[in-house]
């Protein structure tokens, strides 16, 4: 015992405390870590700060502080009536908020724009919540459903007939045109050096207008029959629906299969016939409102709607067209994509106001937002191409060639295996093009449309309520209503991102 | 039984096959000549109706109208123009315009972008702060927006010339734009650009000796005094011969205006303003996704060779984040060149506002003036595309070997 204690050595003080490692946590380890770790770095969060200080101060002061917040008139907002300094002038707002939302839409008919817009947020709300089941049947109503009730509903007007007066009418223009071609060609070949050649082509195309002409001829009796009726909506609905439902029950595999076809098809006519009731657009439906009285929010949604409906189904021909084995579909949408993502958009905006009227036949009119619609749908689809291309390479090769060896034909394979797989990976890309869609609306002001942008430059220059603060305070409000949409659609973008990576995370 | 061989398919009908219809073949042949004649028919209806439009309106078409007298002012121009001169006078005017307002914008742009992407990079809690809030607030609102805040709101509430800011008492902005110096050229410029050209290609030379040095002898040369030498010290040696290159005219105030200086029009430095800030919102995200993208061995990797931090950022970090910066940044670039087109809003002469706007509504001759314009842009970002093909095609052949 003895021999051990004395050879070897027990402390018996404790050592002495060492100090505790300066804090990195709560806020003073964050003040030290993040914002005072160094010289420099205490050089610039004071820049920071008094950057900040020089920003945030005046614009609380501006629409706050200072802000006049009720008022009649201009004289309200001025610095010799309010006694202070005056910032913001909110009753500007107040007084111009109906221009700015409705823009010129007569009070008497606004609830069917409010109308409108609460369908359309019902209809999109289930849409972007991803647990809500029936995605289907959800997109369908927004996608096709929708545009077509938002028309009846914002424009007004009825219809005259239904899918065989449209189906006649338009196989009729395409006959007249076929016809034309070939008068003009046999024409053209008495002072042509190639004249046979043309005289030829040109009998050619007028005996194939004749024949086109005979072979709609049913069809065109039938819709004349059913002009002359005593209700030509209801009798032009049931011969649509009974011709189309029986297509589609034989298509779908008749008795042994084809009952969901029937079942589903018998539905959808059956909302067709629901919506014209109720719009009553066999008896003219509701008061017509011209566009140009549209305005303000109205148009910047109308169009950013439309744009992103319409430019879904070009995006997704033109982004297969451009993938597709056939030489000259794949030439053509590769020109078609790079022409319009090559123009700026204010360029094809004066393509659609300017050249697109003197396109189409003299009779028709083009109205001012259609031909803006137009030009925007074109633009984003190229774009959208681009985004839907970028899907489609990124699903598997394996999955194509596991479906095409399971017998589906080239159709199946694209609508039932890649088209839906591809079209999940790119909602991301999808809301992103939107968001730049929804900024890019504002453009159509130049062409003289009034959306939210137009309507507030147009009520600056209304004497009553010009002041020198008017001008800050209406871009204060729209960039407020810019800024929540563009911000909240940005954010559910990444959501939507981790989600799709959620596999990913570590 | 002999088990022949079945005889191969003919070679050219296959090759034919190939050829006519793809990879499908005679169904791919049969697509396609029913999708030619759906766009010839198109554009029959197309080319019919235009011609019986424009002789109802009595347009007459054709390119002819380009000689003719514009006879409208433009309120900028690089190129001498008054409103006797012709159409095509207007569309270079314009294209000036667009070109001169894209390259200062880029360049803002550009400095701005890396500026807000440092700030987002840098451990400083608040500045990153500030540069991720930058960037959501601009690129969260229409450029249209910006531009028109920018000229409606905040350059009309300037004051009058008389009460004009003035920084330094040598730019004076005011609600009639900004009145800068003008430059008036003296006889020492000439000596003096040529020494500057000089210069770059001396310093040009000695950088490339110094890299052969390197890369085939392994000897490091020092050669950033005479890089300085020739860059600064020629020059210099110029000035001293021959005197000044340039001398500023200030802008003096008197009477309601300022006298001698070059005024620069608002409807430029709003459009500037509004189109850099809002790229370099965009740029700054890029320069921050191409540096995150690095991965941190690499910065390890370096310093275990023995490299310093600063040159580890130049040799490895620096190169690999400029593959991936870069093609977005060349498109961004072009973005805000055809951005540049919403000057029409505000009423910039640029090429939209002054060709497509003004020249389309004097002469109605709406299909060739916006083809011709059209042309403009898409051949720009089509040259733009194929260089950045080019560049794809480099890196890819250079991370290869």
């Amino acid at each position: 015992m003895t021999d051990i204690s004395a050879s070897s050595f027990v402390r018996q003080e404790l050592v002495a405390e060492r100090a505790a490692p300066a804090k990195t946590t709560g806020l003073i380890g964050f003040l030290r870590t993040r914002l005072f770790n160094s010289p420099g770095n205490i050089l610039l969060t004071i820049l920071g700060l008094l950057l900040a200080w020089y920003i945030v101060i005046p614009a609380v002061k501006f629409l706050l502080v200072d802000a006049v917040w009720v008022g009649k008139d201009r004289t309200a907002c001025l610095a010799e009536k309010a006694g202070h300094e005056v910032g913001a002038c909110w009753p500007y707002i107040q007084a111009k908020l109906t221009q700015l939302i409705y823009g010129f839409y007569p009070e008497a008919q606004r609830w069917r724009v409010n109308l409108s817009y609460a369908l359309g947020a019902a209809l999109l709300l289930p849409l972007l919540i991803p647990r809500l089941p029936a995605k289907g049947l959800n997109s369908g109503l927004f996608f096709l459903a929708f545009p077509v009730v938002a028309f009846f509903l914002l424009h007004g007007g009825g219809i005259a007939g239904l899918g065989v007066s449209w189906t006649a009418g338009l196989l009729q223009l395409f006959e007249q045109s076929i016809g034309g071609a070939g008068d003009l060609l046999v024409s053209l070949s008495k002072s042509s050096a190639i004249a046979p050649l043309f005289w030829v082509l040109g009998k050619l195309l007028v005996l194939a207008g004749l024949l086109i002409h005979w072979l709609i001829f049913p069809l065109t009796w039938l819709r004349d029959q059913l002009q002359v009726s005593s209700q030509p909506v209801w009798g032009d609905f049931l011969v649509t629906a009974v011709i189309v439902t029986a297509v589609l029950f034989v298509l779908g595999g008749g008795v042994r299969t084809g009952r969901s076809a029937l079942i589903g098809s018998l539905l959808t006519f059956a909302g067709i016939a629901a919506g014209i009731k109720l719009m009553g657009l066999d008896r003219g439906g509701f008061p017509i409102v011209d566009t140009r009285l549209w305005g303000g929010l109205l148009v910047t949604l109308v169009i950013a709607i439309t744009g992103i409906v319409a430019s879904m189904p070009i995006g997704i021909a033109l982004a297969l067209g451009r993938r597709s084995s056939i030489p000259l579909i794949r030439i053509f949408s590769i020109a078609f994509i790079e022409f319009w993502r090559g123009v700026p958009l204010i360029t094809v905006l004066f393509f659609a106001t300017y050249m697109l009227p003197l396109f189409v036949p003299g009779n028709f009119a083009v109205d001012g937002l259609l031909r803006a619609l137009i030009g925007v749908a074109i633009f984003t689809g190229a774009y959208m191409a681009e985004v839907i291309r970028g899907g489609l390479a990124a699903v598997a090769r394996g999955q194509a060639e596991a479906a095409s060896a399971l017998g589906l034909s080239w159709w199946k394979t694209t609508s039932l295996i890649v088209l839906p797989q591809a079209l999940r990976y790119v909602i991301p890309g999808i809301v992103n093009s939107f968001i730049s869609l929804f900024k890019d609306t504002s453009l159509v002001s130049i062409v003289a449309l009034f959306d939210l942008l137009g309507s507030l430059r147009a009520s600056f220059s209304d004497p009553n309520w010009s002041t020198p603060t008017t001008a800050f305070t209406g871009f204060a409000f729209a960039g407020m209503i810019y800024f929540v949409f563009c911000f909240g659609m940005s954010r559910y973008s990444l959501f939507v991102e981790n989600r799709l990576n959620a596999h990913r995370r570590h | 039984m002999s088990i022949a061989p079945r005889k191969p398919p003919l070679q050219f009908a296959l090759r034919l096959k190939r050829a006519l219809g793809g990879k499908t073949g005679w169904n791919g042949l049969a697509a396609q000549i029913a999708f030619a004649a759906i766009l010839a028919w198109i554009a029959y209806e197309i080319v019919a109706n235009a011609r019986t439009n424009l002789e109802t309106q009595h347009i007459a078409s054709g390119f002819g109208f380009l000689n003719y007298n514009a006879g409208f002012d433009v309120n900028q121009s690089l190129i001498a123009y008054n409103n006797s001169d012709t159409y095509w006078r207007v569309f270079f005017v314009g294209l000036l315009n667009t070109i001169l307002v894209s390259v200062i914008g880029i360049v803002f742009a550009t400095v701005i972008g890396f500026i807000v992407a440092l700030c987002r990079l840098s451990p400083n809690w608040l500045l990153s702060r500030i540069g991720g809030i930058y960037v959501e607030i601009v690129r969260n609102l229409p450029l249209l927006f910006q531009i028109l805040f920018w000229y409606l709101a905040v350059l009309a509430a300037l004051p009058a010339p008389r009460q004009s800011i003035s920084v330094f008492s040598t730019f004076f902005l005011n609600n009639r734009g900004l009145v800068v110096p003008q430059p008036v050229t003296e006889p020492g410029l000439y000596p003096f650009m040529a020494a500057l050209a000089v210069g770059i290609v001396a310093a040009l030379g000695l950088r490339h000796y110094a890299r052969r040095a390197l890369f085939q002898h392994g000897r490091m040369i020092r050669i950033w005094p005479y890089v300085l030498g020739c860059l600064v010290g020629l020059p210099l040696v110029s000035m001293l011969i021959f005197g000044w290159p340039l001398k500023f005219e200030l802008p003096q105030l008197k009477g309601f205006n300022f006298a001698g200086g070059a005024r620069i029009i608002p409807e430029f430095v709003a459009l500037t303003v509004a189109l850099s800030t809002y790229t370099g919102a965009f740029i700054a995200e890029i320069v921050r996704a191409g540096v995150m993208s690095i991965h941190k061995g690499q910065m390890e990797a370096g310093s275990s060779l023995g490299l310093s931090r600063a040159a580890t950022l130049r040799l490895i970090v620096v190169p690999q984040a400029m593959r991936v910066i870069v093609p977005p940044l060349t498109s961004q670039y072009l973005n805000l060149t055809k951005n540049s087109s919403l000057a029409v809003a505000i009423g910039y002469p640029d090429l939209v506002s002054v060709f497509a706007g003004t020249a389309v509504s004097q002469t109605g001759q709406a299909i060739e003036i916006i083809a011709m314009t059209m042309g403009v842009y898409l051949l720009l970002s089509l040259t733009t595309s194929a260089l950045m093909s080019v560049y794809g095609w480099r890196i890819n052949r250079s991370m290869a070997a």
